[in-house]
């Protein structure tokens, strides 16, 4: 099977954390979003970020993405910078083609799903490891079927995403994001933008790709108990910086920081 | 002045060759225009060449199509044909009203489409051939329709410069007969027979497309 280059291994991550964020700053204009923000998730951990609006946890998973760029610092993946390159000996602002390599180990999914209305569900599936990795097309959709089995929407797969439900819609952005075998899925509020009865679905799908893989997962949830059940660690974020961090037991039984007592009592009403 | 039903039968089949050579012009013009137009839209978005295209196609709109078809027809060398400078001068401007159409439809695909690009991976040719072209030509089809019609209407024009279309074989047969009532009339209902059915399928398209 054809699989994305893999830079653990011999590299200078090798055994390290996946993801490390070194004096990450993100500013828009003058507002600083994150400022100086270390932080490290090892491989194959689920890691959920709570905190109040505006606290930069969508800013965090975007960065991640390449959707934005930092204003300083610097993200590694897999031991290799995401946001810079190595050149003659010293680390200069990555190129599109630099950023392309090392965010195919990256997969998300969307708030408001962003399928493409366009294409069919197996299209959407297939469009990113055909065109993108270069897999071939009988195998990807092969693997669509096989996705699409996992998430129990086998019966769309020649659907359009204007004929589905928004669980059913989310679903299918689940399988696309799995389709790329990432090694990291990004997942912002993905039950958000739902009906509360077709939240319970996704959660589901999510709960099984986090027992039955080792992916590991960056989440920003308002679902709680799901937060719980998945995570291995949650940070709480405020104003851009960690305020506290721990298991999820810790976090949500027994916050010793007044202001994650003081955000979860606001949310947990 | 009188109609007269003999003379109409008589001038009819000129007249129709006419609103053949009209209808040509106009489609390949209009093809012109549609291909012409993207390229400028996707050329827009190129840091300098976008300004360069920018300007010319200001100018383009901002002078009248009859100057520049009778500009462009002395100009051109004398083996090109009335016909091609005609389809030319029109697909070009045109072109410069098209691309605007494209562009307010590629603005128009949301951010989040470019970001799930980006999240695949996705090369530029799929990003733009696959997700945002299709989307993007998808809901400016009504707008692109318009500009048919309006092109159709701007044919005459081409009389200025001896293309045989229908105004020009209704003023030759106006000049050779000194009758003009029934030949313009007839331009006019030519000109209504085919405009208000377009009109009436790109109301329908825009039904059609609104919903997405
Ligand atoms: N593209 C942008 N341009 C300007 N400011 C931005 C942009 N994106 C985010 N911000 C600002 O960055 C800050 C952090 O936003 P972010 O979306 O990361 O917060 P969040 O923790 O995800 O909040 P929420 O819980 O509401 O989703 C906010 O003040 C926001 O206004
Ligand atoms: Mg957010």
């Amino acid at each position: 099977m054809p699989q994305y280059e893999t830079p653990l291994g011999a590299g200078p991550g090798a055994g390290g954390p996946l993801i490390r964020f070194d004096g990450v700053v993100k500013r828009f204009g003058d507002n600083t979003v994150l400022d100086h923000l270390d932080f490290t998730v090892a491989p194959g951990e689920r890691v959920t970020l709570i905190g109040p609006s505006g606290s930069g946890k969508t800013t965090i998973l975007r960065l991640l993405m390449t959707l934005e760029q930092v204003t300083d610092g610097v993200i590694w993946v897999g031991g290799e910078p995401l946001s810079h390159m190595p050149k003659g000996g010293r680390l200069v602002r990555a190129n599109e083609r630099h950023q392309r390599r090392v965010r195919r180990q990256i997969g998300m999914v969307f708030q408001q799903f962003n399928l493409f209305p366009n294409m069919t569900v197996r299209q959407n599936i297939t469009e990113g490891p055909v065109h993108s990795l270069g897999v071939p097309r009988g195998e990807a959709d092969r693997r669509a079927a096989e996705l699409l089995e996992m998430v129990d929407l086998a019966d769309k797969i020649d659907a359009h995403p204007t004929q589905l439900s928004g669980g059913q819609q989310q679903r299918v952005a689940i399988a696309r994001a799995l389709a790329m075998r990432p090694r990291i899925l990004l997942l912002d509020e993905v039950t958000s933008a739902l009906d509360p009865e077709l939240v319970t679905g996704v959660l589901d799908v999510l709960r099984t790709v986090a027992e039955t893989t080792d992916i590991t997962m960056l989440l920003v949830t308002h679902e709680m108990q799901f937060a719980r059940d998945v995570s291995h660690r949650v940070l709480m974020f405020d104003q851009g910086r960690i305020v506290e961090e721990g298991p999820p037991e810790q976090i949500f039984g027994d916050p010793r920081e007044e202001r994650t007592r003081a955000f979860l009592h606001a949310v947990l009403d | 002045m009188t109609w007269d039903w003999e003379f109409t039968g008589k001038i009819i089949p000129d007249l129709l060759d006419g609103l053949v050579v009209t209808v040509q012009a106009t489609l390949l013009g209009y093809v012109l225009a549609l291909v012409l137009g993207l390229a400028v839209a996707l050329a827009r978005r190129v840091p300098v060449l976008g300004t360069a295209v920018f300007a010319v196609m200001e100018f383009i709109r901002c002078t009248p199509l009859l100057v520049q078809l009778v500009f462009v027809f002395y100009l051109a060398p004398s083996y090109v044909s009335a016909f091609t400078v005609g389809v030319a001068v029109l697909g070009v401007h045109y072109a410069a009203y098209t691309a605007e159409v494209y562009r307010s439809g590629i603005e128009g695909v949301p951010p989040g489409q470019w970001e799930a690009c980006r999240a695949l991976s996705l090369p530029p040719h799929r990003t733009w051939g696959a997700v945002v072209l299709p989307q993007a030509i998808r809901r400016v089809i009504p707008a692109l329709g318009n500009y048919l019609i309006a092109m159709f209407k701007d044919t005459p024009l081409l009389f200025a410069i001896t293309v045989g279309e229908l105004m020009y074989q209704a003023s030759r047969i106006g000049g050779v007969y000194f009758r003009y009532l029934e030949a313009m009339t007839l331009v006019g209902l030519f000109f209504l027979l085919v405009s208000v059915p377009s009109a009436v399928l790109i109301r329908r398209l825009e039904r059609r497309y609104a919903a997405v």
